[in-house]
């Protein structure tokens, strides 16, 4: 029995549960890790439960108990939680218990606007995603020690101004909601950007969970779809370690199956009436999956992207759909009235257009800029590539 | 579960009456006690300590926005919480409100 697999899969929902029942993430933390080392070492022996999650989560609840009994420094809630273990035996408990699914209310707590950002995102990974601190710390290349306390501290926080263990009201729901889907997509670009295949199925982990919870929200399904369609290119995106552009991969190493997947989670939301920007980031992503590419339609999503959200960044894809249209010169143009100096992207594209236009000198000096700023070995290799092609053309 | 909101502004707001729209706040019942305080050029700081301790005049921290009031709130969660302090900030034209919850406290009189 793999448990590997058994974790990933009821980690998030186990720990939602527990944080639920416990009202503190760190408590429920340390019974859930006790728990699953339990099963660990018993089901291989005895099989697996009927219901593994409610397995886990009475015994993870029951460990707990026992630790704030042993500790007795939270007098009161032993007490609540002693009752409560009293009236159901502990059999039944282990057989046939069903818990509340409470995987929301979690990740509404975890994507908080009072915590920053990078404390929401690791939240998130340690805690729905069930990724270890070294893992994130690894995937946002900060020491592990920093990561640790970034979640002890986000922890600590949560615990002492008492953020809510809640699904926000209607009101709220929508900016609470476009801060928990920032989270996941910042996930999915952090991995998409630097080719780390693993944080970008995590995200789509954790879109489908929420697909999954929500389905009725179209941003949700959205960005779901987003991530799917881009994911989709992921095994024609890099060849022999390098970097390929989407005009020169192989279709047929992309995956068809999760490309009409995210075309009919598109399709939902847009018959749910969303047109919000995951809606028309979704279908800019079909659009480059077509061919030829609709670089009038796909310009004129990057425009009503741009009046939604005001990114510079889709300014910067406006300009190179622009650029296909009506030559370099008009995406230059737009290109010129941007301030993303510290932006590796904005470089690379600004020196291909550059290039296209016939300024060779300009365009060397934009890829020395981008290559300055580029993360990853293959993003220089290809940048270096295009710097010697400049100069021997 | 109480919270204190740290009010900071920047302008002098003087020392008559509070605002209706402030005192409309104020006066609900989840408010448990509130404090006006005076501009931070009244403000002594005591610093150092172990027998020896130094007094300098003016704010702990010198900033162009000051202290310029405390309000303590019952509230179940930091989300309440959080709303009244945007119903207080919606009121004033600069400044912010810090929200921090309070970890013991006693009040005695008024």
């Amino acid at each position: 029995m793999a448990l590997d697999g058994v974790f990933r899969e009821h980690w998030g929902r186990v720990l939602a549960t527990l944080v639920g029942i416990l009202g503190d993430i760190e408590l429920a933390e340390d019974a859930a890790a006790e728990a699953f080392a339990i099963a660990a070492e018993r089901w291989p022996r005895d099989g697996e439960p009927g219901n593994p999650a409610g397995w886990l989560i009475s015994t993870a609840r029951n460990r707990a108990i026992d630790h704030l009994r042993r500790q007795r420094v939270l007098a009161e809630k032993t007490r609540i939680l002693a009752r409560e273990r009293a009236a159901e035996p502990e059999a039944a408990v282990h057989e046939s218990a069903t818990f509340p699914d409470e995987r929301l209310e979690l990740i509404f707590t975890c994507c908080h606007p009072a915590l920053a950002l990078e404390a929401q995102v690791a939240l998130t990974l340690r805690t729905l995603g069930g990724l270890s601190t070294e893992e994130i710390a690894l995937a946002f290349l900060v020491p592990a020690e920093t990561m640790s306390k970034r979640l002890t501290r986000a922890k600590h926080k949560i615990r002492d101004a008492r953020i809510p263990f809640a699904v926000p009201p209607a009101h709220q729901l929508p900016d609470r909601l476009a801060a928990v889907l920032a989270v996941v997509y910042l996930v999915f670009s952090h991995g998409w950007g630097d080719g780390r295949v693993d944080l970008a199925a995590e995200a789509i982990q954790l879109g489908r969970a929420l697909a999954g919870l929500m389905p009725d929200e179209g941003e949700v399904l959205a960005l779901l779809a987003l991530m799917l369609l881009h994911d989709a290119r992921r095994d024609a995106r890099i060849r022999d370690g390098e970097i390929v552009l989407l005009d020169d991969q192989d279709r047929a190493l992309w995956d068809d199956q999760q490309i009409s997947e995210g075309r009919e989670l598109l399709q939902q939301a847009i018959t749910r009436g969303e047109t919000g920007p995951y809606v028309v980031q979704a279908a800019i992503a079909d659009l480059h999956l077509r061919q030829p590419r609709d670089w009038r339609q796909i310009a004129a999503l990057y425009t009503t992207l741009s009046a939604q959200t005001g990114n510079p960044v889709v300014e910067l894809n406006r300009a190179i759909a622009v650029a296909e249209l009506d030559g370099p010169d008009a995406g230059l143009a737009i290109l010129g009235g941007l301030e993303l100096d510290h932006y590796r992207y904005f470089h690379s594209a600004r020196a291909e257009l550059l290039r296209r236009a016939g300024r060779a000198d300009e365009a060397r000096r934009a890829y020395q800029r981008a290559l300055q700023l580029a993360r990853t070995d293959a993003e220089r290799r290809s940048l270096t590539d295009q710097l010697t092609r400049l100069s021997s053309g | 579960m109480q919270y204190a909101l740290l009010a900071y502004g920047s302008q002098r707001a003087g020392d008559g009456p509070v605002e209706d729209a402030i005192a409309e706040v104020l006066a609900r019942p989840c408010v448990t006690g509130w404090a006006r305080l005076h501009a931070d050029g009244s403000a002594t700081t005591v610093r150092g300590g172990e027998g020896r301790t130094l007094l300098t005049d003016g704010p702990f921290i010198e900033t162009r926005e000051y202290l310029a009031g405390v309000i303590v709130v019952e509230a179940g969660n930091l989300d309440a919480a959080l709303a009244i302090a945007r119903d207080l900030q919606e009121t004033r034209t600069t400044g912010a409100i810090e929200v921090r919850p309070i970890l013991q406290a006693l009040f005695h009189g008024a």
